[in-house]
């Protein structure tokens, strides 16, 4: 068989992100009668606003609004996108997969499509498999994508949940570097606690431990952060930012102080953004980026985790 | 380490974790209902606990640690038995 060329590194050529139309804030949800109001919500998640997505409005939908941005922020047209890949876990069913409609409707002719569910480490372990295959030579570009539909698996009278989970779509196109633009990643799993974040079975909701996922979080993972940043070969002194997966304003300050970074921008999306799962990182980059908070070529640290329990950092050069 | 000395301990933790005023932080006092510490503030207070004073406090023990008392009370054993 042929010998195998890749190319010697990956990197992000555009980001793009797409936010439903209606926000939903802390006064509504307590409106709605669910026993909770705007200040214990701040204090508790920090979440102020969320954006939910119309009844009408699905997971390739977004995905696809934020994959056209990606795409044209990129420079590409769809002619050069040879894999697709979407990270979800709320896709109403699991067949057909969202990827392929994703590029039919982007015009983006019979690329490798696959869905990926590693729940809210979706998007960080989609960009590493992407940027593999661009290294490995499987594909040339890729469009990553991180998108979601939370609203439709939320109980909307729990408390708990129906304050945190919100709907988004986030997306990067991937592509060949001169040298690493795309860091290796570190990823692993904790399937002894798969059950601690779980839609239990097909018609009920999407529950969580609150206080055994808070303890994994503030514990478990910043080790993970930081050894990315060593695989990369850059310290925590060197980020320009920290992008975590926004589960939870408190969980997100908790490993940034553990992590360290002192001249590093976090990511606080969450605040109006509320957990949108896999579409959190892009959604949070993406913006950090248009608002000019991050030099092009600046390193920066993404770290997803959640459900699974899955998690997965990585270190990448801004676009 | 003395009972004081916990109870001192986590009076600091408890300001740091949760803004509680250390002069509040008395033996009988509760944390969710006296010093408004919530759930996950516990899950913090515990994790900060158990660097400082060498313990372990699992999630299931820490359900039953309702007042300052009970704290002190199981940090005092835990450290005993280490």
């Amino acid at each position: 068989m042929t010998t195998l060329t890749g190319v010697p590194g990956s990197r992000l050529l555009g980001l793009g992100e797409h936010a439903p139309a209606t926000v939903v804030t802390n006064d509504d949800i307590a409106a709605r009668g669910v026993d909770t109001n705007d200040q214990w919500i701040r204090d508790r998640v920090g979440i102020a606003s969320r954006r939910i997505a119309g009844p009408d409005e699905s997971v390739v939908d977004m995905a696809a609004v934020a994959g056209g941005k990606a795409l044209a922020a990129s420079g590409l047209g769809a002619a050069d996108i040879d894999l697709v890949i979407v990270a979800t876990c709320t896709m109403p069913s699991q067949i057909p997969g969202a990827a392929a409609q994703v590029a039919t409707r982007l015009g983006i002719r019979s690329p490798g499509a696959f869905d990926l569910n590693a729940a809210c480490a979706g998007f960080v372990y989609a960009l590493a498999t992407a940027s593999s295959a661009v290294i490995s030579g499987s594909a040339r570009h890729v469009l990553v994508i991180g998108a979601e539909k939370l609203s439709d698996w939320t109980d909307w009278e729990d408390r708990s949940t129906a304050i945190i989970f919100a709907d988004g779509a986030g997306a990067a196109v991937v592509g060949p570097g001169e040298g690493t633009g795309i860091g290796p990643v570190v990823w692993g799993s904790a399937g002894e606690s798969a059950e601690l974040i779980a839609v239990a079975h097909r018609n009920t909701f999407l529950y969580q431990e609150g206080q055994s996922v808070f303890r994994w979080a503030t514990t478990a993972l910043a080790p993970v952060a930081l050894e990315a940043c060593a695989r990369a070969g850059v310290t925590p002194a060197d980020l320009a930012a920290f992008v975590p997966h926004q589960a939870n304003l408190r969980i997100i300050e908790a490993i940034a102080r553990k992590v360290g970074a002192p001249h590093a921008i976090v990511a606080r999306d969450i605040v109006t953004a509320g957990n949108t799962s896999s579409a959190s990182i892009p959604m949070a980059l993406c913006r950090m980026v248009e608002r000019g908070e991050v030099p092009s070529g600046a390193p920066v640290l993404v770290l997803g985790f959640g459900a699974g329990l899955t998690y997965a950092g990585q270190v990448l050069t801004c676009p | 380490m003395s009972n004081d000395e916990i109870r001192a301990g986590l009076a600091e933790i408890l300001e740091e974790v949760a803004g509680v005023l250390p002069a509040d932080v008395s033996i009988n006092k509760s944390f969710t209902e006296d010093l408004d510490v919530d759930s996950l503030s516990m899950v913090e207070i515990a994790l900060a606990a158990e660097e400082r004073f060498g313990v372990k406090i699992p999630d299931d023990e820490l359900a039953n640690l309702k007042t300052v008392g009970d704290a002190v009370t199981y940090i005092e054993k835990a450290q005993a038995a280490a």
